[in-house]
């Protein structure tokens, strides 16, 4: 294997970031929650197919002919499911189990005649049926061992691999000069994570951009001396045997995108909840996949947020009034130069925005062969990423004190449980919860942009797009982007003043505490385009920004640049260029 | 603290805040469900319903209580109706502020806009306003207080009116069901219909929209202008407020009902308006500064033409009425000059929303 050593600059040694070991908060494994479910796991299951049957029940009004109508719904949309759309990780005995629903649904409505209240019964059986298979084939099957070892190879493999990068000559793999620490930053409320972490249940939700993000997260977390999280994963993943090995380390469950039935998607809202209410922390990619734009987020994916505030209103409703049964909300962002996945997303972004209609590339992730390929680039190249936890919050977006406690604005402690009261009492209202998911979003996307670090690479690529498009202020997006690549060309002197005034509005935004900035944006301003002409989707085939050979800023790529360079979109700097 | 001390008795009193014409309307029919606490800041006024049981010398029935206390409505009632100016509402919602907790629901009757801008500045000084710096009485609830569960009533409810028991409907609006619910309710009556709407934003941006056409209204009349130009100002009127209100965030559904087309209709007929008639009398010749100086409370329409020009200005939207309104109050426009203009405008589409 021949290793590139890229040049390192100085610049980021200067960082003033202090690597720091934290030890773990729950030092017994057995205190785990995520053990403790672990050993429950079938007693869990059976609690959630049995809840879950409930909930479809009481969204049926308990009537016979609305609970028949679904179970066929469901029925028809899974055989569909299996002949059209099969995946390695299916079952094998799907067919036969959709095929005796089947039978058992036919036997009842041509059958002999039997009282409604026996036909209800009878219904219910299949539901019941169906929400434990449901629930089965969602619950994580995490396993302390593979934890285990799942958390050294990363971490050991990982480091070797920098290691070898970045200090050059024989034997560099061995040295333990650069630990992944020093790759990864970690910065923000990392104590008060700690700290509530062993007094409530987090509910932590990052920026998704890259399949990466939940190994990254799952390691963030170890790092941090946390238990280890219970988070749902597309199932789409475990078809990948690298990816299933590490997800069911991880404590992950399993979401379905095919299955979009009523009685799966209450399961899954169940199992959220249910895990969340057993005290195990939980981490939801709230933009539900990866943002397909290079946008923070701007709207999120609400379904299992939901499930956050249902239990918390649970806990309440149970008498669970203290610290214990509150649940926080951490928003945390991961920033980087670049996505591996990036030109697949913009190109679906576009195509499914757009007019024009681009071709499907493979998915860069479809393979573990082309994932240990990333690996290895993303540990020997240089460029860094940093995490940045956020302030916890109460499922209102109250922030809260370092006893748990909600503040609001004006800095006095109010209780959590009062925004669930009516009539004196805590009581279950499911369209007032839904309205405090949609302001728990609201919430969560002003968090993101205002802990959103800024990187140099992001810096070059808004500027250079937001020029390009002023030059061209008649072309809409898709034409904007199907410009001739070898007719874009925009003279340093230019570039340089225009990353100025863009910066110096990142600064005034800063002070405002609207966004954040990475250490090393206060560099010389040639050294910081330098570096990040340097970082910006550098993994690339094709760099979406570079100098020519007169020094001029020319692309390789425009939907990659413009991928870039929605990094830094949603906070008004366009109007700058006005 | 304990903030969940809201007590267990079953039938707390409703809280009013505010007695104004229509705040004394609506209390006198919450009274006929249950109890009512009402807030009024002038101890005179307190008095005389504490003692004599009397409001302005008209008797009100027995289980209407009234305090200067803010503390006092927010312990003992866990729904509030806040039925004040929009002039001083920002300064009642701020001395509420710390008794509120989030059980607390309110429900608001104030027909208007509050602004939210950069410390020191004032509209003055704002040429271009953006919608984050306009701010309807539920969002400035919500600003300023922790209370999520909050709600509005607006419709044709001329104060006057409904004191006489005559039957009226109204629109109580909220994103929670529950608001909704308690307000229909605590409101109804065999001689008052309340609907309820889920884009509370939209239902109260209509009934603050109406009040520019309700000025018109007025302009048209002191011309001496007859039915089929208030026909015409009306149906212009609306497109006019389903433009704005869509830009502004409402729903074009809102504005088409009760507290839109509704309020509009009642509101341009009415010369007990206070927008109505400050229109009258500028076609009459009068200028706004005197109309304004012997006005007893400013017509809430003369502030909303002024937000929403600078509004305006930030957006590629037109609003010819709007805009020439502007014109007319604060550039000296003569009214017919600004008739002239509207009828020449190239409105050449009837109905360009649905």
């Amino acid at each position: 294997m021949v290793i590139f050593v890229a040049p390192r600059n100085s610049i980021h040694l200067e960082e003033k970031y202090l690597k720091r070991k934290y030890d773990p908060i729950l030092p017994k494994k057995a205190e785990w929650p995520v053990v403790k479910l672990a050993r429950e796991r079938k007693e869990f299951v059976i609690k959630v197919s049995k809840e879950s049957e409930n909930r479809v029940l009481g969204l049926t009004g308990n009537d016979p002919e609305i609970l028949k109508e679904e179970l066929e719904t469901t029925l028809y949309r899974e055989k569909l499911r299996i002949k059209k759309n099969p995946w390695a990780v299916d079952p094998d005995d799907e067919a036969d189990f959709w095929g005796d629903v089947k039978k058992d649904l036919l036997t009842l409505s041509t059958g002999p005649k039997l009282s409604d209240k026996r036909k209800f019964k009878e219904y219910n059986k299949i539901l019941y049926r169906i929400t434990n298979r449901y629930a089965e084939e969602i619950a994580s099957n995490f396993k302390t061992t593979y934890y285990k070892f799942t958390r050294s190879v990363v971490t050991y493999g990982f480091s070797r691999l920098l290691n070898a990068a970045r200090v050059k000559g024989f034997r560099s793999v061995f040295s333990n000069q650069y630990t992944l620490q020093d790759k990864i930053q970690i910065t923000g409320e990392t104590d008060q994570l700690r700290d509530l972490a062993t007094k409530g249940t987090i509910v932590m939700v990052p920026t998704h951009f890259s399949n990466l993000d939940s190994i990254l997260i799952g390691w963030i977390i170890s790092v941090l001396g946390l238990p280890p999280f219970i988070y749902g994963a597309g199932l789409n993943l475990f078809n990948i045997s690298i990816f299933a090995y590490f997800m069911n380390a991880l404590g992950a469950y399993k979401v379905d995108r095919r299955k979009k039935n009523l009685l799966y998607l209450e399961t899954l809202k169940t199992y959220s909840k249910e895990a969340i209410q057993f005290g195990c922390h939980s981490l939801f990619f709230p933009g539900g996949t990866r943002s397909r734009s290079g946008n923070i987020e701007k709207k999120l994916k609400l379904g299992l947020l939901s499930t956050a505030i249902e239990a918390q209103r649970a806990n309440y409703q149970e008498g669970k009034l203290d610290v214990a049964g509150k649940v926080f909300v951490v928003p945390v962002t991961i920033n980087y130069h670049f996505v591996l996945e990036a030109p697949s997303l913009i190109r679906d972004y576009l195509s499914i925005t757009g007019q024009e209609r681009y071709y499907k590339e493979n998915d860069e992730f479809s393979t573990s062969y082309k994932i240990s390929k990333f690996l290895v680039k993303f540990f020997t190249k240089g460029s860094d990423i940093s995490v940045s936890i956020g302030k916890a919050m109460d499922v209102l977006g109250n922030f809260v004190d370092e006893d748990g406690n909600s503040i609001d604005k004006n800095g006095r402690v109010i209780n959590t449980q009062d925004y669930f009261i009516s009539e004196g009492k805590i009581s279950e209202d499911s369209q007032r919860e839904e309205e405090y998911t949609n302001r728990l979003g609201v919430r969560i996307v002003e968090e993101f942009h205002r802990i959103n670090k800024v990187f140099s690479s992001h810096l070059v690529a808004f500027t250079a797009f937001e020029l390009i498009k002023k030059k061209n202020a008649k072309l809409d997006l898709f034409d904007l982007i199907r410009l001739p690549e070898e007719e874009i060309h925009i003279p340093y002197e230019e570039f340089k003043e225009a990353c100025q005034m863009v910066l110096d509005q990142i600064w005034t935004l800063k002070e405002q505490d609207q966004i954040n900035t990475a250490p090393h944006m206060s560099l010389p301003m040639d050294e910081l385009i330098e570096d990040g002409l340097q970082n910006v989707g550098m993994y690339h085939a094709k760099r979406p920004l570079i100098k020519d050979a007169a020094g001029d800023l020319v692309t390789e790529d425009m939907s990659l640049l413009y991928f870039y360079h929605n990094r830094l979109t949603g906070y008004g700097l366009d109007k700058l260029f006005r | 603290m304990d903030s969940t001390s809201s007590s267990d008795k079953t039938q707390k009193p409703i809280g009013v805040v505010g007695v104004g014409s229509f705040g004394a309307a609506i209390a006198i029919m919450l009274a006929e469900k249950g109890d009512v606490l009402v807030y009024a800041r002038n101890q005179e006024i307190v008095e005389e319903i504490n003692s004599s049981q009397t409001l302005s010398g008209k008797a009100i029935p027995a289980n209407i209580k009234a305090t200067t206390s803010p503390e006092e409505v927010c312990k003992n009632c866990d729904l509030l109706f806040f039925m004040i100016s929009s002039s001083g509402f920002q300064e009642v919602t701020r001395t509420f502020a710390p008794f509120l907790f989030p059980y607390h629901v309110i429900i608001h009757g104030t027909k208007g806009l509050c602004l939210n801008l950069p410390e020191g500045k004032t509209l003055d000084q704002m040429e271009r306003m953006k919608r984050s710096q306009i701010l309807t009485m539920s969002e400035l609830i919500m600003e300023e207080t922790v209370v999520v569960r909050v709600g509005c009533l607006a419709g044709p409810n001329l104060s006057k009116e409904l004191r006489q028991g005559q039957p009226a409907a109204t629109v109580v609006a909220s994103k929670y069901n529950e608001v909704i619910l308690e307000g229909q309710r605590l409101l109804r009556s065999e001689k008052f219909q309340v609907y309820g709407n889920s884009d509370i934003v939209g239902v109260e941006l209509s009934g603050v929209l109406k009040n520019i056409i309700a000025i018109a209204a007025g302009a048209l009349a002191g011309l001496g202008l007859g039915e089929n130009a208030k026909g015409l100002l009306i149906s212009r009127g609306m497109v006019e407020m389903i433009h704005l209100g869509n830009e502004l965030g409402g729903s074009i559904k809102s504005v088409m009902g009760l507290a839109g087309v509704g309020d509009l209709v009642a509101t341009c007929n009415s010369s007990n308006s206070r927008n109505y008639t400050v229109g009258y009398r500028l076609a009459k010749g009068e200028k706004l500064k005197d109309i304004i100086a012997d006005m007893e409370e400013v017509a809430e329409g003369i502030n909303t033409v002024r937000i929403i020009k600078a509004f305006l200005e930030s957006t590629d939207l037109r609003a010819p009425i709007t805009e020439n309104l502007y014109k007319v109050l604060f550039e000296d426009l003569p009214i017919s000059d600004a008739l002239q203009f509207l009828m020449k405008y190239p409105f050449s589409v009837d109905v360009d929303f649905v």
